[in-house]
């Protein structure tokens, strides 16, 4: 490695990182948490027995998952941040982004949460309402912890997923690690080490949210019998 | 006092219950027997509202429910508290310890203090010879002994019934002598119960009520003598195909 080429590293590196620990990572957790909350809001909704004018709720949270699953990330930043100002709505490219994502990443983790409520056996609800719990007790206290551990895998998707997809918040003028990697490399031309540099950040953290996923399965399944 | 009166419950062409009358009384235990799909489960469970029957009146001490009209959230509640439900597969909460499936209920439903419904759970276990497993998640345990560590989840809400659906039906007949032992203590101490099984030999044993229900109708109640000494020729028949030898 040329003395040059290592120089570029170093001093690039620190703002690589600059960009990880001010964007690319605030992004992603805030997004993330809350678009769990929405997913977990969502799913209790589709799954709930609301009769008569109140399908109307339910049929409102389908459509949202509809749509934030059947369109591209990139046009749903690109309405949020360029195409509302046209209807008087304006976001900071900050907050664009933040409902953009939480908004995706929330459709898909909604389905994920749904499916796992539903693959908790029937017999755990009528145990649990037998017992005399009211339907929200059983949801909270018996179905939900047991579905956390289901859903875990997937929902680790949708996270590691959504710190790349933070990558396309430098299509709406946020200076992240990606938009970070263009500046240097258009000033040093040296495109294939700084994208690399670049991927290499991604693949370190998300080789840290892969080991947490690891410890976490292994909690979560702690009452579950040793299974190979 | 439990009781139905003239119930129905129909599942498209079928007439799961067919006005059915009976009263469960206080402190005996009535067992339920009949072929497969005779309606034995779907009137169990129409008694703690997991069914809802089409009609009928339903009467618990001195509240009475017409299942024609809807039912207030309350009183299913109220009904769920004062009985205890047994199923055929268990259904223990693999996620909490053997004790915490027995506190579960008691401290948030009944709203008892930790140590409390610890105590009482720990006294429960011990009585269906399970006190050096409350630390232990359930898969750990054999389905003779989640069996029993159901029937004390039920007890721990000191309900006025309990109900048992199929109690025995997915064990081993090993691991069955201890649950139906159990079952048998609870009986002798005057519980008020009502048991769903497919055993003649535990039903004549338990019973102080039998009920034989066929195609969702009650075909006989009453005393469990006159049915296994002087069965009806359709009750004869039945008992035979349980491989169950009437002594006359």
């Amino acid at each position: 490695m040329s003395s040059s080429t290592w120089e570029i590293i170093t001093s690039s590196l620190p703002q690589i990182l600059t960009a990880a620990a001010k964007y690319t990572i605030p992004l992603t957790l805030i997004s993330f948490v809350l678009g769990l909350l929405l997913a977990l809001l969502t799913a209790m909704v589709r799954l709930s027995l609301l009769r008569g004018p109140f399908q109307i709720v339910r049929g409102i949270f389908w459509g949202y998952v509809w749509i934030f699953r059947s369109t591209p990330l990139l046009v749903q930043l690109f309405i949020v941040f360029f195409g509302l100002p046209n209807l008087g709505v304006q976001f900071s490219p900050w907050t664009a982004a933040i409902i953009t994502f939480t908004l995706n990443v929330g459709a898909y983790s909604s389905e994920t949460i749904r499916a796992a409520i539903l693959s908790i056996p029937n017999g755990q609800w009528e145990a649990a309402l037998t017992l005399g719990m009211t339907r929200r007790q059983v949801l909270f206290r018996i179905i939900l912890p047991q579905a956390v551990r289901v859903s875990l895998p997937p929902l680790s998707n949708s996270f590691i997923g959504l710190v790349k997809d933070t990558s396309l918040a430098s299509s709406i003028t946020i200076v992240e690690m990606f938009t970070v990697g263009q500046q240097i490399s258009a000033k040093t031309y040296e495109p294939l080490l700084l994208y690399s540099l670049v991927a290499l950040v991604y693949l370190v953290i998300c080789t840290v949210l892969t080991v947490l996923q690891g410890y976490l399965e292994k909690w979560t399944s702690r009452y579950v019998p040793t299974q190979h | 006092m439990l009781k139905l009166e003239h119930v129905n419950k129909i599942y498209g062409e079928r007439h799961a219950l067919n006005d059915v009358n009976i009263a469960f009384p206080e402190h005996k235990t009535t067992v339920i027997v009949g072929p497969s799909g005779s309606g034995k489960s779907t009137l169990l469970r129409s008694l703690n509202l997991l069914e809802r029957p089409e009609n009928g009146l339903y009467h618990f001490d001195d509240l009475t429910l017409d299942f024609s009209k809807s039912i207030p959230e309350k009183n299913i509640l109220s009904i769920r508290r004062q009985t205890g439900m047994v199923f055929q597969s268990f259904n223990l909460f693999p996620h909490l310890s053997v004790l915490k499936n027995v506190t579960e209920a008691p401290i948030h439903v009944l709203k008892q203090s930790t140590a409390a419904a610890t105590s009482t759970a720990k006294d429960l276990l011990a009585q269906v010879g399970l006190a050096d497993k409350a630390d232990q998640f359930p898969t750990a345990l054999s389905g003779g002994q989640q069996q029993r560590v159901a029937i004390a989840r039920a007890l721990a809400m000191k309900p006025k019934y309990l109900f048992f659906d199929e109690p025995t039906s997915a064990l081993d007949p090993e691991l069955e002598a201890g649950v139906l032992r159990v079952l048998l203590k609870l009986a002798q101490e005057h519980n008020s119960m009502i048991v769903v099984t497919h055993n003649m030999e535990f039903a004549r044993g338990v019973a102080d009520q039998i009920i034989f229900l066929e195609e969702g109708e009650i075909l006989y109640s009453g005393d469990p003598k006159t049915f296994f000494t002087e069965p009806t020729e359709r009750i004869h028949e039945f008992l035979s195909a349980m491989n169950f030898m009437v002594k006359a």
